[in-house]
């Protein structure tokens, strides 16, 4: 026996902090178009490497390359930026209304927006969507109106939710998309349980879950992984590393040394890693996703790396706990700017087309903007009454909350 | 005692009106039945449900009847049977889920408390969650601290859940699918030392069998016992007995045993609470005693206490009596010590009337 250390215990850090430049070798990115393609049946031990690579098919001279570049017609690669560029804006304008204190808390999902744009293309009518507070690409892709979007988060009268959720805390069961909790990973279980009754009712819909990498360290997922595996159930399940939890790195999730994507082929689940900031790529990886799901092969894990370019909330201020500027170095770049470089390449996009894009959505979002505040907002008191605080705690109103209303006297 | 003959039953067919003796598993295995038969969106599942039938064998044959589709196992992860029930009720089945023993449903607590229980809320009755939750709970089966709870307060203390608790196999056959067929998520604690026969808290005592019983004849087919109504079990003047579950027998026992002529009011729902039956009930006998086995210091017995001073204050002729395990640990060695039999309850009872 050799002689015993004292032990000392490994707290994992960042690669970069305040004041000092990121080192992002840590990804392990590899150039695009180097990963196979498997086929959806493949078994989930031959995913393994996957799982420790990352599909890219854009590459540095902004071409669609490998095995995994799908085929895409025009339309639809310029309805993908149109709507990761509406999110992005609809995004800045409201943090915009948060400042003005017209609702009291917002979330963008900057940087990220071409995971949902994408995926939702692979997706059918149906389909249910398990999302957390940073998928509102996902509604934007489902042409979710955006004043109801702002009505819910001003709290208005025409607040969908009646004033009762967080900002961003949308639901719209019609469009796939299952109302968001606060409490993390609550919805990858949940996800799990409704693929499986799609699949003991003989359906033909799939569901798709979501997940952050800071809250995959939660119960629910590795129990939502079992599930998912136990019972082959015709689902999706999709981690978001975007490399920060609040102030958390991902390595203090788990990440460090060991890939997230890893984790599915652990439990049985055919895995990928994913340039999540690659349009094309999200794209394909999701299809073979659901692909899977549809012909009854059961779940797939999918780690879409990318990087969370705002702070946590309105609430945040990350420049207390990473380099101010570590977006600019991040290595898979800007997915709306990696896209619209590829549709110019192919000729199918100009810059002055861009700029006019950009204004017409600028002012459709403002549009949606004015007329959402017509109806109210957090600061000009015309949010849901009082009295329908009471309503849909159970279908019928019981009687101890009829008393209790009107001791409130509404 | 309670005359069910007396009782309206909401029978739909001719089997309803047939009785049949059952324990208490029985009536429950029957209410799934039932309820699967009807209803192809019913789906039971939880650890050893499936082919096994479950530990205490309230699910056997339900897999071969129904294939392995609609009852089956689960993995041992209370948090996923819970969490995948949501799930799946949002897609719009109704699941009857089990955990195995009351004392482990604490990983499911998140699921419980912060999904089932709000769904409909925090989205508008967008999405709804009508499941049901079947527990073993209760002591008095040298079960030790981690078979033997009763929870009940944690589930009450949630806003959106129903809590229910039968007494006998009428009532849990009626409960279960009640509790089924209603669109809130619904907690079903079944004492588990009732399963197979009334018990009256005198362990040293013969068990008796359900068959004997009046309570114990169940209908085959379909009825149902409302989730909003308390049963008056035994009818008295002299003080009001609030308890539920196996209390109900022990209360029953102690009535005798004294001779005090105790109402004996069977809650069977806990939350929402039928608080009409119990303030006609106090304000009638103007003392109450209240009776439960899970621990005292805010148990449900507290809440109980509070509604009736609340509702009956000046109808009182004594300070309300609360008789409830102690506050400690179920313990294994010692469960007569701890649990609250007839000889307890019976001098909680006299103090009441001497007060």
């Amino acid at each position: 026996m050799s002689q015993s250390q004292p032990l000392s215990l490994h707290v994992p850090e960042p690669t970069g902090r305040p004041g000092c430049k990121t080192d992002f070798s840590y990804l392990g990115v590899n150039p695009a178009g180097i990963v196979p393609r498997p086929p959806v049946d493949v078994r989930y031990q031959d995913t393994a490497d996957i799982a420790s690579s990352l599909i890219r098919v854009l590459d540095d001279n902004d071409d669609a390359v490998g095995p995994w570049a799908p085929e895409l017609d025009k339309e639809t690669l310029l309805h993908g930026l149109r709507t990761m560029m509406k999110t992005r804006i609809f995004d800045a304008r409201m943090v915009i209304g948060q400042r003005q204190k017209k609702m009291s808390f917002y979330m963008t999902s900057l940087g990220e927006e071409a995971i949902g744009t994408a995926h939702a293309l692979a997706l059918k009518d149906g389909d249910m969507c398990f999302p957390t507070y940073r998928q509102q690409s996902l509604l934007m892709a489902r042409q979710y109106p955006m004043v109801e979007m702002i009505c819910q988060l001003l709290s208005n009268e025409r607040d969908p939710l009646k004033g009762r959720q967080l900002p961003v805390m949308y639901s719209s069961k019609k469009d796939g998309f299952f109302t968001i909790s606060g409490n993390l990973a609550t919805q990858i279980p949940q996800a799990v349980g409704w693929a499986m009754a799609s699949a003991i009712k003989g359906d033909t819909k799939i569901a798709s879950g979501w997940i952050g990498d800071g809250a995959t360290a939660e119960s629910d997922f590795h129990t939502g992984l079992t599930f998912a595996h136990v019972y082959r159930a015709p689902v999706i399940l999709n981690v978001v590393n975007n490399q920060w939890a609040i102030s958390s790195f991902q390595a203090i999730a788990g990440g460090e040394s060991v890939t997230f994507a890893a984790r599915g082929v652990g439990a049985g689940i055919a895995s990928l890693r994913v340039d999540g900031n690659d349009f094309l790529a999200v794209y394909a990886a999701s299809c073979w996703a659901a692909e899977r799901a549809r012909n009854n092969l059961g779940p797939t894990l999918i780690e879409w790396v990318t990087y969370r370019a705002g702070p946590h909330s309105t609430s945040d201020d990350p420049s207390r706990y990473r380099p101010a500027d570590e977006w600019t170095y991040f290595p898979l770049g800007d997915p709306i700017g990696r896209l619209r470089r590829h549709l110019v390449k192919k000729g199918w996009w100009s810059d002055a087309e861009q700029e006019a894009l950009q204004a017409e959505l600028e002012a459709e979002v403002l549009a949606a903007q004015k007329e959402a505040e017509q109806y109210g907002t957090l600061i000009d008191g015309r949010v849901p009454s009082a009295a329908s605080m009471f309503e849909d705690v159970y279908k019928e109103m019981p009687e101890h909350l009829r008393r209790q209303r009107q001791e409130l006297g509404v | 005692m309670r005359d069910i003959e007396k009782e309206p039953v909401a029978a739909e067919d001719a089997a309803a009106e047939k009785t049949t003796p059952m324990t208490m598993i029985q009536a429950l295995r029957s209410a799934m039945d039932v309820m699967m038969e009807r209803d192809s969106n019913v789906v039971v599942y939880g650890q050893d449900v499936g082919y096994f039938g479950g530990v205490f064998r309230v699910t056997d044959g339900l897999q071969a009847k129904y294939g392995k589709h609609r009852a089956f196992d689960a993995p041992i992860s209370e948090g996923g049977i819970v969490g995948t029930a949501v799930g799946m009720a949002a897609y719009g089945l109704r699941p009857v889920v089990e955990i195995q023993f009351a004392d482990y449903f604490y990983p499911a607590t998140d699921q419980i408390v912060s999904e089932a229980a709000r769904l409909r809320y925090r989205s508008a009755g967008d999405f709804t969650s009508p499941l049901t939750i079947r527990m073993p709970c209760g002591g008095g089966i040298y079960g030790g601290q981690t078979h033997s709870q009763s929870p009940e307060a944690f589930f009450t203390h949630v806003c959106g859940l129903r809590t229910v608790m039968p007494s006998n196999p009428y009532d849990a056959k009626g409960l279960l699918i009640a509790s089924i067929e209603n669109d809130d998520p619904v907690i079903f604690l079944e004492p588990k030392r009732l399963y197979n026969g009334p018990f009256d808290g005198h362990h040293d005592r013969p068990v008796v069998s359900w068959s004997k019983h009046d309570l114990g004849k169940v209908p085959e087919g379909y009825y149902t016992v409302p989730l909003d109504k308390a049963a008056i079990f035994r009818p008295g003047a002299d003080l009001t007995v609030l308890t539920y579950g196996t209390m109900v027998w022990v209360s029953e026992a102690a009535a005798n045993e004294t001779g005090i002529d105790a109402e004996i009011i069977d809650l069977r729902t806990l939350w929402p609470l039928d608080l009409d039956t119990i303030v006609e009930s106090v304000k009638k006998t103007g003392r109450c005693v209240v009776v439960h086995e899970a621990t005292k210091t805010s148990g449900f017995g507290a809440e109980l206490a509070a509604l009736v001073q609340e509702h009956c204050f000046y109808h009182l002729e004594a300070p309300i009596e609360r008789v409830a395990g102690w506050d400690t640990p179920y313990p294994h060695a010692q469960e007569w010590a701890y649990f609250p039999g007839p000889d307890r309850v019976g001098a909680a009872f006299k103090r009441a009337m001497e007060a």
